[in-house]
């Protein structure tokens, strides 16, 4: 594990005064360095989002509290669900994506850089966007200061009438400039993959990783655009006079559920996707096994890139609809359901018979495999119009959502920090203190969202600021608040492994994990230009061949 | 361990991955096709249901002339990045103004009508549903086209300046995707607006 013999640029960093390493991080066009840019970003906004989140459940954990205003109530929900997509999870897929996809092809850098640098910073100030409107929206009227329609927006809310002042406008013009930066990271992410991979690595050949987030690229070039082009819309509506969402005026309050819920649907691939990115490089390395099924995990992506378009309308059963459209969006939703269960059988599969080590990134993704099960049944459940009558905008809802998007997004997402986290910094994080973060988090998620589902059952909706006692929703509320100072406490833990490990933690080396994928050939953190010349590839498991030199992978693919 | 082991030994390979702008346009186009289907949607969704006049028939006229411009102009952005790659570059020269100049006739055909529109006829993007959805259709496809103009015009000083080689007809011909594209979704618009909305 010798470090090449070119000296590293970046060491005589260290040296240099604050402002001047300040200025090499603001005008990089590094992808590590972005890619790092973009997940310290998203991990600010995890914090703000996530104190949002405990102020909702410190209001609701018993009838008729009165800790925030049912004003501040609509805006922490919105702010919440608004940050939480667009400025967490959005922006950490792509740091990571940023980081990794050039390392594991062999590459450079992007294929942009300096269209990278734009895209992270069109996101960084679409998120400061955001939170001005705190200090900004008053407006002529002085109504309102953060947004309060909803993550979704539905109109006629937006309209000038229902929503004076400019929180709204603040709103529109975040998405609209971090909706830019998405466009920009995806074709660079496309152009990237298709176009810098290094000698040998043909597209059978790619770690399922650059593969999935190939596919989730193309769904944020085919998803996201929508969001932009409906967000003009409600510009022109709010600006210029315009009739698109104006009922009055003939205009059709239902269409712009329908764009919203284009971009809305796959977008949660876009998430998702990612998350399954995470789990198919780190499963097989703490099973000691190849991935089970290379090209049914591909194909299986791809086929949910595709259903993923036509299932939006599964939003909108309680907006009656006809039973054509009803049996389409039902037909199609569960459709979707067939290859992200071929995805988890091959999870598993490649867990059959491993050596597995319960490290605790493989804690996070195992977790996630039992989690990601459960989301997606009660989303089968809901995908059934009938059942969605009786469920649609419950608590129900928000417990099956946030099982997918914390229990099965967020928990791959830590499982991915603890795994390349050596690789970007050097150092190990702490095993102890990512194991006492995985139990917190772990009852701290079962407590909030499985408790969550039964309130939902019992007819609580969804964004009611209080509500009455004597419903049976009183001791389920609690349960689920109590849960959330776990996962908070879980965070914190997190929070101080990354800081702790960054100065105190044990060296790496280049391969702490004896990987098999390009990344780890390189130093820990890697110099500048990646690697010292062109790796050339014959198989999935280019170290491994390096590693078995009498038993390379090629022989058997 | 070092990077330079990775390289396999007696490994001899053909490599030739696509290339990196013309698939970075693809994508760009894939998008903006996207933003315009939700707006042609949008007018298709509200042809017939504007509560108040004027409506189509009574205000548009169809604009065959510009529309041979525009559509021309592909021919002449095409002809052109040919000339490029076989090294005449007065002959490219030439056939970029025709293209910026059909290109100009075009935007200048689209503000006459809008001109006429809004001041003889008082049809604002304010006055009904078509109004909102033909100004904001119309709209976006021009907006299209001053940015197609702008890229060219850039290409067209570089060409004075002489700077503009038979290496770079790669990049001019990524270029010309774009135009081609913003041809195409005219195609689109006049269909939609002019032969089924009116």
């Amino acid at each position: 594990m010798s470090t090449d013999a070119i000296a590293l640029p970046g060491t005589e960093l260290a040296s240099q005064p604050f402002v001047a390493r300040l200025h090499d991080w603001v005008t990089t066009v590094d992808h590590k360095r972005l890619g790092i840019l973009y997940i310290t970003f998203s991990l600010l906004f995890l914090l703000i989002a996530g104190v949002e989140a405990m102020l909702i459940r410190i209001q609701l954990i018993r009838p008729h509290n009165d800790f925030v205003s049912p004003q501040v109530f609509n805006r922490l929900f919105t702010m919440h669900g608004t940050t939480m997509i667009f400025f967490v999870i959005m922006p950490v897929m792509f740091g990571f994506a940023n980081y990794l996809i050039p390392l594991m092809i062999g590459a450079r850098d992007m294929a942009f850089p300096r269209l990278n640098a734009f895209s992270f910073w069109m996101t960084a100030f679409g998120g400061l966007l955001l939170y001005f409107s705190l200090a900004g929206a008053n407006g002529l009227y002085g109504a309102g200061n953060a947004p309060d329609v909803g993550w979704f927006a539905y109109a006629p809310l937006t309209s000038q009438t229902f929503s004076i002042g400019h929180s709204t406008d603040f709103w529109i013009l975040a998405l609209l400039v971090s909706g830019f930066g998405s466009i920009g990271t995806a074709v660079n992410i496309i152009a990237t993959v298709l176009c810098m991979r290094c000698p040998g690595m043909t597209l059978a050949k790619m770690p399922l990783f650059a593969w999935l987030n190939l596919v989730m690229a193309g769904l944020v070039i085919l998803a996201v655009s929508p969001l932009t082009a409906a967000q003009i819309m409600l510009l022109v509506d709010r600006y210029l006079g315009g009739h698109f969402f104006d009922t009055q005026a003939g205009g059709s309050a239902v269409i712009w559920m329908h764009f919203f819920w284009v971009f809305g649907h796959p977008e949660v691939y876009v998430l998702v996707i990612p998350a399954f990115a995470f789990a198919s490089e780190i499963i097989p390395v703490f099973s000691r096994k190849p991935i089970f099924g290379y090209s049914v995990m591909v194909a299986a992506t791809i086929a949910i890139g595709f259903i993923s378009m036509s299932v939006w309308a599964h939003h909108m059963f309680t907006v009656g609809m006809s039973s054509a459209a009803n049996n389409f969006f039902v037909i199609s939703t569960m459709a979707i359901a067939v290859p992200t269960g071929i995805k988890i059988f091959n999870w598993l599969a490649t867990m059959w018979g491993g050596k597995i080590e319960f490290k605790t990134p493989m804690l996070f993704c195992i977790a996630f495999l039992f989690q990601f099960l459960i989301a997606g049944l009660t989303g089968i459940m809901q995908g059934a119009a009938p059942f969605d009558w009786h469920l649609g905008n419950s608590y129900f809802v928000v417990a099956h959502f946030h099982y997918v998007i914390v229990g099965g997004i967020l928990f791959t997402l830590f499982g991915a920090f603890y795994y390349w986290f050596p690789k970007m910094s050097g150092k190990m994080c702490s095993e102890a203190l990512g194991k006492l973060h995985f139990w917190l988090f772990i009852i701290g998620f079962h407590l909030t969202f499985d408790f969550m589902h039964i309130p939902g059952l019992l007819g609580m909706p969804r964004r009611i600021y209080t509500y009455e006692p004597g419903r049976g929703w009183d001791t389920w509320n609690f349960i689920v608040t109590i849960g959330v100072f776990f996962q908070a406490a879980g965070i914190l833990v997190f929070l101080g492994n990354l800081i702790w490990s960054y100065f105190r933690g044990k060296a790496a080396g280049s391969d702490p994990w004896d990987a098999w994928t390009l990344e780890w050939s390189t130093n820990s953190p890697p110099p500048a230009y990646n690697f010292a010349s062109r790796p050339v590839v014959k198989s999935r498991r280019p170290l491994w061949d390096f590693k078995h030199p009498a038993d390379p992978d090629w022989n058997y693919e | 361990m070092n990077a330079t082991s990775m390289t396999v030994a007696g490994a001899r390979l053909e490599w030739n991955p696509p290339e990196r702008g013309r698939v970075a346009m693809f994508s760009l186009i894939a998008a903006e096709a996207a933003i315009f289907t939700i707006f042609v949607v949008a007018y298709l969704f509200y042809v017939g249901k504007s509560l108040t006049g004027p409506t189509p028939k009574d205000v548009l006229s169809v604009p065959v002339l510009y529309t041979i411009c525009l559509l021309s102009s592909s021919l002449t952005i095409h002809l052109a990045a040919t000339s490029l790659r076989r090294g005449s570059i007065l002959s490219f020269g030439l056939l970029w103004v025709a293209t910026i100049t059909l290109g100009a006739a075009f935007l200048y055909g689209t503000a006459i009508e809008w001109y006429r529109l809004i001041y003889n006829e008082g049809f604002t993007i304010s006055t009904n549903l078509f109004g909102t959805t033909y100004y904001s259709l119309l709209g976006l496809h021009g907006f299209h086209v001053v940015v197609g103009l702008l890229s060219l015009s850039i290409v067209m000083v570089f060409t004075l300046l002489g700077s503009v080689r038979s290496e770079h007809a790669e990049r001019i011909d990524v270029l010309s995707l774009y135009w081609h594209f913003v041809d195409v979704v005219w195609i689109v618009v006049f269909t939609v607006v002019y032969l089924i909305g009116r």
